[in-house]
């Protein structure tokens, strides 16, 4: 009973929480495995660049829906991170710049010109639901595009799955084959920018990368394989969803750093309990024989 | 398996317009094994790069025997893969079939028994599902090769295949060179080791950002074209003219 007054409860008796809740594990489902190949690219910094890349088409969104309206505001922050995403890779394969030093730039451009359109037409309120996000009062069309997003993306990922893979084992086998990885990049980084979009619905625009990378990086602690490493972060991140929204009903903290903290604290025990872990630096094991 | 052989007519290939290999005229004939060697610095993987399509010569022009880049077998030097992703031996073997199988096409079992029977030729009988990165430098350079193997290209060109591997596997992996020539392939490789080109490689391209020689290996690697090759400059000249020799458009 007492189980189910502190898990199931909540969720049945309250509307939003049960919308947050599969927000958020859809939110896992489509996030973690683009996490995993975002960290394997190693592109990990590049994911938190590009959330930042959001914030101004999300401004711009918030300006013309006149409010906190999350699907003006989604559509918004996608046109921004994908143009910030194209412009970066055209300037990295334009001139001396790398990825990463383009994407730094046009991020720092995006935030503050978002922060600065939201200060000018919004108030402080506002601004903070942007930057950190308003789980709690998704409603029922975000919480069909955050799905619509991860069905999206779970699709895509298992038609592009093999060139991906090739781009990021052998760049220059794929390229000698003709395998076109410049396009499967630009997919890649479109899957990128679409789940920061749901998860800025969700967490805001400071901690949407949050359920991407973390959950990859417990996935490598954890698993071998590649499809292991995508089961692993999907689970975790939506793992992280529901605990997260469970420790915020009770005990009253913020829903979005609930999720994130409850990631991390799932990254702290893999840190010392997974395979590769440092409980295993003091537990002496027999070897084998061959 | 009879085709015209990969041409390059005057080609020269630069960097910022420095020039890093000058007005190269020669052919890799049909059938051919050939080495291609020289210092540091003197143009080789530029050379392969031109080659493989990925650089695209500032004057001149390269035939590749009526095939597209994409039909040419290609093994990259191992600085270029991620050794640690997260990739089974199977899989990477059979990205080899990629003509076949494309970005989308399923695996059909007679690919996947090529993938097993390529493994077994380079030695590496039941590593299918082991992850890349637990084998050792000399067993994932088996896998590349067992990769090449499927790929069943009619030219294959070998980036510094032999860098860092024991003598034991580059022998065995010399083997399977010397096999690809005797099926009637062209084979060219990049190599720094003069004793191993003399030991299996009947041509040699001595390279040092121009051509100091191309032929049979003992015309080749003479003390003399040594000693042209050693006096290379290794930087280019910051303050070089135009090239006004008479093959260079004006």
């Amino acid at each position: 009973m007492m189980l189910y007054t502190a898990v199931v409860e909540p969720f049945v008796e309250y509307g939003f929480m049960r919308r947050a809740l599969v927000a958020s594990m859809a939110l896992g489902l489509g996030s973690g495995p683009v996490g995993v190949l975002l960290m394997l690219r190693r592109m990990s910094l590049v994911g938190d660049a590009m959330s930042h890349a959001v914030l101004p088409g999300a401004a711009i969104g918030f300006l013309v829906a006149g409010g906190l309206s999350l699907l003006a505001m989604g559509i918004g922050g996608l046109v921004a991170g994908l143009s910030v995403a194209l412009l970066a890779g055209l300037v990295s394969r334009t001139t001396k710049l790398k990825e990463d030093a383009s994407f730094a730039s046009f991020y720092l451009t995006s935030l503050a010109l978002g922060v600065l359109i939201v200060s000018l037409h919004g108030s402080n309120l506002d601004l903070l639901h942007i930057l950190f996000g308003t789980i709690l009062a998704v409603n029922a069309q975000a919480v069909y595009l955050v799905a619509g997003i991860a069905s999206f993306s779970l699709l895509v990922l298992a038609l592009v799955y093999r060139p991906l893979v090739a781009e990021c084992f052998d760049p220059g086998f794929l390229r000698a084959v003709g395998g076109m990885g410049s396009f499967y990049h630009i997919i890649f980084l479109l899957l990128v920018v679409l789940n920061l979009v749901a998860g800025f619905q969700a967490l805001g625009t400071l901690m949407a990368v949050g359920l991407m990378m973390l959950p990859a990086a417990i996935a490598q602690l954890w698993a071998r394989t590649l499809p292991g490493m995508f089961a692993v972060a999907a689970g975790c991140a939506s793992l992280s969803g529901l605990i997260g929204l469970l420790a915020s009903y009770h005990l009253s903290t913020a829903s979005g750093p609930s999720i994130i903290l409850t990631a991390s604290l799932i990254y702290a025990l893999s840190l010392i309990f997974s395979p590769s872990g440092a409980l295993w630096h003091f537990v002496k094991r027999s070897h084998l024989t061959g | 398996m009879s085709i015209a052989p990969i041409q390059f007519d005057n080609v020269t290939l630069a960097y910022d317009r420095h020039p890093a290999v000058h007005h190269l005229s020669g052919a890799f004939e049909p059938g051919s094994l050939t080495a291609i060697t020289g210092p540091n610095g003197a143009g080789k993987s530029t050379l392969l790069k031109a080659l493989m399509g990925e650089l695209s010569p500032v004057e001149g022009q390269i035939s590749r025997s009526g095939l597209s880049v994409r039909e040419l077998g290609y093994l990259p030097q191992a600085a270029e893969i991620d050794r640690q992703f997260p990739i089974t031996v199977a899989d990477a073997v059979i990205l080899g079939a990629w003509r076949q199988i494309g970005p989308f096409g399923g695996v059909k079992r007679d690919i996947a028994k090529r993938a097993q029977h390529a493994l077994a030729a380079v030695g590496l009988e039941g590593f299918e599902r082991r992850a890349v990165g637990a084998l050792s430098a000399g067993q994932f350079q088996r896998v590349l090769f067992a990769r090449l193997l499927l790929q069943d290209a009619r030219v294959i060109v070998l980036d510094e295949p032999f860098t860092a591997i024991d003598a034991r596997t580059t022998r065995d992996l010399l083997e399977i060179v010397v096999r690809w020539q005797d099926e009637g392939r062209t084979v060219i490789a990049v190599l720094h080791d003069f004793d191993q080109v003399r030991a299996y490689f009947p041509n040699t391209l001595l390279l040092a950002r121009e051509l100091i020689g191309w032929g049979p290996t003992a015309h080749t690697l003479t003390e003399t074209n040594l000693v042209r090759a050693r006096a290379m400059a290794e930087s280019w000249d910051e303050s070089a003219h135009i090239c006004t020799r008479p093959e260079a458009v004006q």
